[in-house]
Formats: C-alpha cells, sequence, structure tokens
C-alpha cells in the first residue's frame, strides 16, 4: 500500500490481461489523423515489462519487412485501446533482449502448452 | 507591489504521474493542502501593512507555550504547529478562524512552493558546487573528486572569503518559482502540481501565488 495508489487508482486500467514476456500480443493503438481517430494494431512479442504501478511500460517487438521494430507502451496508456492476448510463449527469461541478434527460425518463441494449471490465464 | 496572494500550507504525499486530455504523460507532486486556518489579519491600521496569517498542522496542547496559546485563543481557534504570514492587499477578506483549503488555487493556476529540501550532510564540492574534479588518470594520485587550486601564492597570500569549498548542503529553505497546478480534488484536499517541488515525502510546503510576472 503507497500513499498514493488511491490517486493513481484513477489512471489504472482493470482490463489489462495477465501477459508476460515471451507472449505474443496484438495492441490495438488509437491513431489520430487531424480530427479522426482510427484504431491501429501492433502485433508482436513481449519481450519485457518494466516498472510497477501506473507507470509500468512494457515493450512489444516485431519483424516488419525485415527490419526489427520495438514499441513501449506504458500499461495503462489511454492511446492503446485494447491488449489481446494472442498466444503465450515458453520463455526461461523476464527480458528477452537476446531477440534482437536473432532473425528467422531461431528468433522463434516455443507456445507455452499449460502444463501447469497454476499460471492459468 | 502589493498584490493579492492567495496561499495555503500542506504536506508532500509524493510525486506520481497522470495522462492529460492530449494522452500525454504529466508528472505531477501530490500536496496534501490545508486544513489551514486563519490565526490573524493584519491591517494598515492595527499593524501597519495587510498580511493574513495562517496555522497548519495538529500540535499537542501543552506543547504550546503561554504567549502562543493565548494568541490562538484570541483567535477562537485550536493551536497549530506551524504558522505562516501572506503579505497580501485582499487580507480584509480573511475572517479569524476561516478554513484555507486546496480550493484556494484551480486547475491552471501558476504558484510558488517554498519548502526545506533534503538535507545531504556534509558533501564535496563536485556534488555541493558542480566542480569538474580531477582527472581520472594521467597519474592523478587519490586526487579525483578534489577542488583543485583555491588560489595564488605569495599574491594575495590567503583564501578569498566566500571561496565554494566542501560542506553542508540542503536543508535549506528553497522556494521552486512558475509551476503549473495541474488540478485540484477538494474533496480529499489535493494539489496536483506539475513537476517537482523541494523537500522530502512528508515535509511541509508553502504554496503561494506566484510572485512571477505572468505574460497574458
Amino acid at each position: 500500500m503507497q500513499t498514493l495508489d488511491d490517486l493513481d487508482a484513477l489512471s489504472v486500467k482493470t482490463d489489462v490481461p495477465d501477459f508476460r514476456a515471451g507472449d505474443t500480443v496484438k495492441v490495438h493503438v488509437k491513431v489520430v489523423e487531424g480530427n479522426k481517430t482510427r484504431i491501429q494494431v501492433f502485433q508482436g512479442v513481449v519481450i519485457g515489462r518494466q516498472g510497477a504501478g501506473v507507470r509500468e511500460t512494457f515493450t512489444v517487438r516485431k519483424v516488419s519487412y525485415g527490419v526489427g521494430v520495438e514499441r513501449t507502451f506504458p500499461v495503462h496508456t489511454p492511446i492503446v485501446d485494447k491488449i489481446e492476448l494472442v498466444s503465450r510463449g515458453d520463455v526461461r527469461r523476464a527480458k528477452l533482449y537476446y531477440l534482437r541478434d536473432l532473425r528467422g527460425k531461431a528468433a522463434k518463441i516455443k507456445e507455452r502448452r499449460d502444463a501447469t494449471p497454476a499460471t492459468g490465464e | 507591489m502589493l498584490r493579492t496572494v492567495k496561499g495555503v500550507l500542506g504536506e508532500k504525499l509524493g510525486m506520481t504521474q497522470v495522462w492529460d486530455d492530449n494522452n500525454r504523460v504529466v508528472p505531477v507532486t501530490v500536496i496534501k493542502a490545508g486544513p489551514c486556518v486563519v490565526t490573524q489579519v493584519r491591517t494598515p491600521e492595527v499593524d501597519g501593512y495587510s498580511a493574513v496569517q495562517l496555522g497548519f498542522g495538529a500540535i499537542d496542547p501543552r506543547k504550546v507555550n503561554k504567549p502562543e496559546a493565548g494568541h490562538f485563543q484570541k483567535a477562537g481557534v485550536a493551536p497549530r504547529r506551524h504558522m505562516v504570514e501572506l503579505r497580501t492587499q485582499d487580507a480584509s477578506e480573511y475572517t479569524l478562524g476561516q478554513e484555507v483549503g486546496a480550493e484556494a488555487f484551480g486547475a491552471g493556476d501558476l504558484v510558488d512552493v517554498t519548502a526545506t529540501t533534503r538535507g545531504k550532510g556534509f558533501a564535496g564540492v563536485m556534488k555541493r558546487h558542480g566542480f569538474s574534479g580531477v582527472g581520472a588518470s594521467h597519474g592523478a594520485h587519490r586526487n579525483h573528486r578534489k577542488p583543485g587550486s583555491i588560489g595564488a601564492c605569495a599574491t594575495p597570500s590567503r583564501v578569498f572569503k566566500g571561496l565554494r569549498m566542501a560542506g553542508r548542503m540542503g536543508a535549506n529553505r528553497h522556494t521552486t518559482q512558475g509551476l503549473k497546478v495541474y488540478a485540484i480534488d477538494a474533496e480529499r484536499g489535493l494539489i496536483l502540481i506539475k513537476g517537482a517541488v523541494p523537500g522530502p515525502k512528508g515535509g511541509m510546503v508553502l504554496i503561494r501565488s506566484t510572485s512571477k510576472a505572468v505574460a497574458s
């Protein structure tokens, strides 16, 4: 319990799915063009989560036309409409920075089969 | 010179972040303002100047000395730990015992925040005055964070007064000017100020209307 939890509760989203490094997610980002907003989907592998509480962020990496693209979003930012969990990854690290040096099949993450029921969604 | 100054005493709760209307992150300092109480109103007729005296913070009544206890009794309020006087031209609009809280300010107001900075203890010249120190290599021997020369030799054969040296740092009264009030939570008595304010969490801060000329 921190002093400012009550205040942060106004900014914190409650509908964020439980995801971690290695998971593949679709991030629905609101893009403002002139006076119109539309939703753009950024799909990729979560390579890490950083921070805690209202200031927590996560980094999503995808390879677009052979070029690696990473975007870091605050978990609770209003520009993210929703985060959709596509698949869970079987990884042994909290930060997957090693993916930056791998490409092709080597950069592929094995999907996690839920052998441990305790981790369920 | 006479300005209308609003002010309130409060406790710094800490910093956090919020998102504004453009979905940009705004770093804010949260201050629990008040409740302050007016303990005296200074008028030009009686005191030669106009000001309002505010009291803030609970105190054990046994710890209040007789003159102060009498002063509070005259105002008809319970004794307070901290007191401050605000020179303002609209002092006559305040009444004794009136409560002042977060609603004294509104979102968008520019304010000055005064508090005692964190004490850093005995600090060297690099930390205290931003000196560059001495080289890391090229034969420097136990000589990395020192000030270097502090003066010439036979002339003037003394060290000038006021030369910046190591010493006690911090725990000074400091005012940060021209901060913007981001939002007010009158219900919980909170003031959200954009940016950092001096002092540790739990420290007492004084928020006043800014003395800087506002470009309109």
